[in-house]
C-alpha cells in the first residue's frame, strides 16, 4: 500500500474550506452507487442480469469527486465499468438498473446491457466494452467543444490497464497537439483484470504518462472525493481555459472483482480488508460530516432514501417488460 | 553520341504528366543530378534528375505541354560535346507505357449508354479526382458541421490530391492534417460524430484503415444499436482500395466484402466521376457511417459528369451500364470498366451482355440484379478482391435465393487470385481480373 499512502500525502485536500453541501451531496451520490452496486450484485446472483457485470464498488469517490468539478453540458465517456458514472452524471437508477435486466425501460431499451448505456441529455457517451477505445473517443468529443468554439471539457476515463495501449498514447499526441479540452482520468484501481498494475506498466507513475507530449499530470488520493474534486477542478479549468489536455492518476481501488465470475484470487483477502476498513470512500466522507456536525438522523434519511431509489429500480427492473420482438430489427441505421 | 531523355513515370499510376517547366535551356552544361524539369504527375509537382552526364542539346517538349505520355523523348543530351541538333529525332508517341493494370490505360471519356437515373442535364468530363473533391467542398459549403481530416490531406493537398484546394477555400479548422496514427485519429473522428458533428476521414488507402479496424466496427457501426437508438455516427471514411499498380500485398488489398459484412455501415464503391460525385455526396449527408471505396486508378480517369449543383446518386441503387439479354455481369468499382471491355469483346462475338455497376455494397440493390438475372438467365459476377466469401460469393446466393428458378446455368465468379498480390509486373497481372477473364467466364455459361 505503498504507493497509496504516498499519494493520498500528495492529494490529501484541505479540509479548511470544505464544503459541507458539496460534501453531504457527494456523499449521498457515492452511497447510491454503493447501494445500486450491491443491489445488481443481488441481481445478478439469481440470475436477473446476465453476461458480464462490473461492479463499481470501491472507487465511488473518483466519478462523484470528478462529477462535482464539471457542469452541464461538459462530457462524459468510459468504459464498460460504467453504472457509477451513470449515476453520477444524474441518469436514473430505474434506467440503468432496467438495463442491466435487459428490460424494455432500460436506457438501451435492453439493446446495450451493462456495458452499453449512453445518454445525450446528460451527455453520457458510454459504456464502451473494448480495452482503451473510448480514449480516442474521448478525444472526439473534445474535439467537437473546440470545433463548436464552445468551453466544454471532455472527461475521459479508463483504468490503469488500458493505459498501456497504444492509442491511448495516440489519443495524447493528438490532444496536445490541437490542444484538446480533454480530461483524462486514469481510475487506478491496481488490477487491469487479474494483473496488477506493477506486472503490467513498466511506468511507475502513470500521472506521468503524459510527459513527453507535455500534458500535465497530478496523482490523486482516489479515497477521498474531496481531493479528487479538487484535483478535477484544476484540470478542468485548465482545459476551460483552452490550455489543452490535462490527465490525473486516481489511485483507488475495487473491493470486488473485475467482473462478477472473478474470484480475485490474485490478492489477499488482507489486502482488500485493509482497503475497506481503513481507506473507504464514503466511511472517510461520513467521518469529515460527522466532525462538521452532521446528526445522525441527516445520514439515516439519506440512508432511507437511497434505499427507496435502489429498491424502486431493482423492482422496475424487473417488473418493465422485456424488450418487444420487433426491437431486434430496428436502430441497426436511421433513415436518411 | 547522344542520349534520349525520355519522359519518367514518378509514380505507380503515372502514364502522363505535364511538363511543367524547363530548369536547364538548350547548350547548358548538365551534371547527373542535376534538376533539369519539374513535372506534374497525377499526384504531386515533381523534379526530374539528369541521369547522365553532358550538355543539353534540343528541348523536344516545350514547357507546359500537358498530356506527355511516359517514355517519349523530352529532351536530348550530348554527351561528347559533339553537335547533335540534326541527328535528334522528332518526338513521336510514347513506345509502351510500363506494365499497367488494364484499366489504367483509358483517359478518354466513357459514355455510359442507358441509365435508369434521373435526367440531370448537361455534363462535362470530369477525372474522378476533380469528382470527389467537388463532391466534398459542395457539402462543405452546405453544411459547417462537415469537416475534412486524414493524412496530408491539408498542406499537402492530398496524398492523391483529393483535397486540393480545400484548405485554401475551408481553412485549417476543416481540413485536418492529422500524424500517422490511423488507430487514434479515427477514434477521435468517431467520437466527434458521437457529438452530431459529420466528418470526413480519408485514409490514405484502405490498407491502413485495418490499424482503424475497431474504431469503425465496434465505436461507429454498432453505437446507434447499443444506445437503443439515441447516439447515432454520421461519418465517412474513405479512400482508395483495392490494387493501385505494383505496391505490393500490403497496400493492395479489397476490403469491400470485410465492410460489407457489418450491420451498422453503409459501402459505396464508385466507378465512374458522377458516381463518386453523387455517392460521395450522398455519404456525407446520410446520418449513418458510410465506408466509400474508392480506387486509385480511377483517379486519373476522365468520365462525362453532371454539372448540377444538386447531383447526387442515392445510395443503394445499382446502375445498368450496359443492357443485354445474354448474360448478366455484376461489377463494382474499377471492375465495371473490365466489365464493360468484356461486354464489348462478347458484342463482337454476338453475345449480349447486361453490366450492372453495383456501386453500393450495402445495401446492396438485389432487385436490379434479380430483375436482370430474370432476364438473362445468367449470372457473372467480377470483383478484384479474393473469392472467399467474397461480393462475388454474396451475389451470387443473392439470386440463388430470390431468381434460383431463372437461371441456366451456374453463376460465375471471377474475381483476384487467392493470393497476397505479387510485385513483379507479370505475377501481379496474373492476379488481377483481366477482361478475358471474363470473356470466358461468360462463355462458360452462353
Amino acid at each position: 500500500m505503498a504507493l497509496a499512502a504516498e499519494a493520498k500525502k500528495r492529494g490529501k485536500a484541505k479540509d479548511k474550506t470544505v464544503d459541507r453541501d458539496a460534501l453531504l451531496k457527494a456523499y449521498r451520490t457515492m452511497l447510491l452507487i454503493r447501494r445500486f452496486e450491491e443491489k445488481a450484485g443481488q441481481l445478478y446472483g439469481m440470475g436477473l442480469i446476465g453476461g458480464f457485470c462490473h461492479l463499481y464498488i470501491g472507487q465511488e469517490a473518483v466519478v462523484v469527486g470528478m462529477q462535482a468539478a464539471i457542469s452541464d453540458g461538459d462530457q462524459v465517456i468510459t468504459s464498460y465499468r460504467d453504472h457509477g458514472h451513470m449515476l453520477a452524471t444524474g441518469m436514473e437508477a430505474r434506467g440503468v438498473m432496467a438495463e442491466l435486466t435487459g428490460r424494455s425501460g432500460g436506457y438501451s431499451h435492453g439493446k446495450g446491457g451493462s456495458m452499453h448505456m449512453f445518454s445525450k441529455e446528460k451527455n453520457f457517451f458510454g459504456g464502451h466494452g473494448i480495452v482503451g477505445a473510448q480514449v480516442s473517443l474521448g478525444a472526439g468529443l473534445a474535439f467537437s467543444n473546440m470545433y463548436r468554439g464552445n468551453d466544454r471539457v471532455s472527461l475521459t476515463y479508463f483504468g490503469e490497464g488500458a493505459s498501456n495501449q497504444g492509442q491511448v498514447y495516440e489519443s495524447f499526441n493528438l490532444a496536445a497537439l490541437m490542444k484538446l479540452p480533454c480530461v483524462f482520468v486514469i481510475e487506478n484501481n491496481k488490477y487491469g483484470m487479474g494483473t496488477s498494475v506493477e506486472r503490467s506498466s513498466a511506468s511507475h507513475d502513470l500521472s506521468k504518462n503524459g510527459a513527453p507530449w507535455g500534458i500535465p499530470g497530478l496523482q490523486v488520493d482516489g479515497m477521498d472525493v474531496l481531493a479528487v474534486k479538487e484535483a478535477a477542478e484544476q484540470a478542468v479549468a485548465a482545459c476551460r481555459a483552452g490550455k489543452g489536455p490535462y490527465l490525473l492518476e486516481v489511485k483507488t481501488y475495487r473491493y470486488r472483482g473485475h467482473s462478477m465470475s472473478d474470484p480475485a484470487k490474485y490478492r489477499t483477502r488482507e489486502e482488500v480488508q485493509m482497503m475497506r476498513t481503513q481507506h473507504d470512500c464514503i466511511e472517510n466522507a461520513r467521518h469529515r460530516l460527522e466532525a462538521l456536525d452532521i446528526e445522525e438522523k441527516v445520514f439515516k434519511a439519506i440512508d432511507d432514501e437511497i434505499k427507496a431509489i435502489v429498491q424502486d429500480a431493482a423492482d422496475f427492473a424487473q417488473t418493465s417488460p422485456e424488450p418487444e420482438l420487433s426491437e431486434l430489427y430496428t436502430d441497426v441505421m436511421l433513415e436518411g | 553520341m547522344a542520349t534520349q531523355i525520355l519522359m519518367p513515370a514518378l509514380s505507380p499510376t503515372m502514364t502522363e504528366g505535364k511538363l511543367a517547366k524547363w530548369l536547364k535551356a538548350v547548350g547548358d552544361d548538365v551534371k547527373a543530378g542535376d534538376v533539369i524539369a519539374e513535372i506534374e504527375t497525377d499526384k504531386a509537382t515533381m523534379e526530374v534528375e539528369a541521369v547522365d552526364e553532358g550538355k543539353l542539346a534540343r528541348i523536344l517538349v516545350e514547357e507546359g505541354t500537358e498530356g506527355v505520355a511516359v517514355n517519349t523523348p523530352i529532351a536530348v543530351l550530348s554527351v561528347n560535346g559533339e553537335d547533335v541538333s540534326a541527328e535528334a529525332p522528332a518526338p513521336k508517341a510514347a513506345p509502351a507505357a510500363p506494365p499497367k493494370a488494364e484499366a489504367a490505360a483509358p483517359s478518354a471519356p466513357v459514355s455510359a449508354t442507358p441509365t435508369p437515373d434521373k435526367d440531370w442535364g448537361p455534363t462535362k468530363p470530369t477525372t474522378v479526382r476533380e469528382a470527389l473533391r467537388d463532391a466534398m467542398a459542395l457539402e462543405m459549403r452546405r453544411d459547417g458541421d462537415v469537416f475534412l481530416l486524414g493524412e496530408e490531406v491539408a498542406q499537402y493537398q492530398g496524398a492523391y490530391k483529393i483535397s486540393q484546394g480545400l484548405l485554401d477555400e475551408f481553412g485549417p479548422r476543416r481540413v485536418i492534417d492529422t500524424p500517422i496514427t490511423e488507430h487514434g485519429f479515427t477514434g477521435m473522428a468517431v467520437g466527434a460524430a458521437l457529438n452530431g458533428l459529420r466528418p470526413i476521414v480519408e485514409f490514405m488507402t484502405f490498407n491502413f484503415a485495418m490499424q482503424a479496424m475497431d474504431q469503425i466496427i465496434n465505436s461507429a457501426a454498432k453505437t446507434l444499436y447499443m444506445s437503443g437508438g439515441q447516439m447515432g455516427c454520421p461519418i465517412v471514411f474513405r479512400g482508395p482500395n483495392g490494387a493501385a499498380s505494383r505496391v505490393g500485398a500490403q497496400h493492395s488489398q479489397c476490403y469491400a466484402s470485410w465492410y460489407a459484412h457489418v450491420p451498422g455501415l453503409k459501402v459505396v464503391a464508385p466507378w465512374s466521376s458522377a458516381d463518386a460525385k453523387g455517392l460521395l455526396r450522398a455519404a456525407i449527408r446520410d446520418p449513418n457511417p458510410v465506408i466509400v471505396l474508392e480506387n486509385e486508378i480511377l483517379y486519373g480517369q476522365t468520365f462525362d459528369c453532371p454539372v448540377d449543383d444538386d447531383f447526387i446518386v442515392p445510395i443503394g441503387k445499382a446502375k445498368i451500364e450496359r443492357v443485354g439479354s445474354h448474360v448478366t455481369i455484376v461489377a463494382f468499382s474499377i471492375m465495371v470498366g473490365t466489365a464493360l471491355k468484356a461486354a464489348e469483346i462478347l458484342a463482337e462475338q454476338g453475345i449480349e451482355a447486361e453490366v450492372i455497376n453495383l456501386r453500393s455494397l450495402r445495401p446492396l440493390d438485389t432487385a436490379t440484379i434479380v430483375e436482370s438475372v430474370k432476364k438473362t438467365s445468367r449470372l457473372v459476377t467480377v470483383e478484384e478482391g479474393w473469392p472467399f466469401a467474397g461480393i462475388g460469393a454474396e451475389v451470387a446466393m443473392q439470386i440463388i435465393e430470390h431468381a434460383f428458378d431463372w437461371l441456366d446455368a451456374p453463376p460465375v465468379r471471377v474475381h483476384g487470385i487467392d493470393v497476397p498480390l505479387p510485385y513483379a509486373a507479370n505475377l501481379e497481372k496474373l492476379a488481377l481480373p483481366q477482361p478475358d477473364w471474363v470473356v470466358n467466364a461468360v462463355k462458360k455459361i452462353v
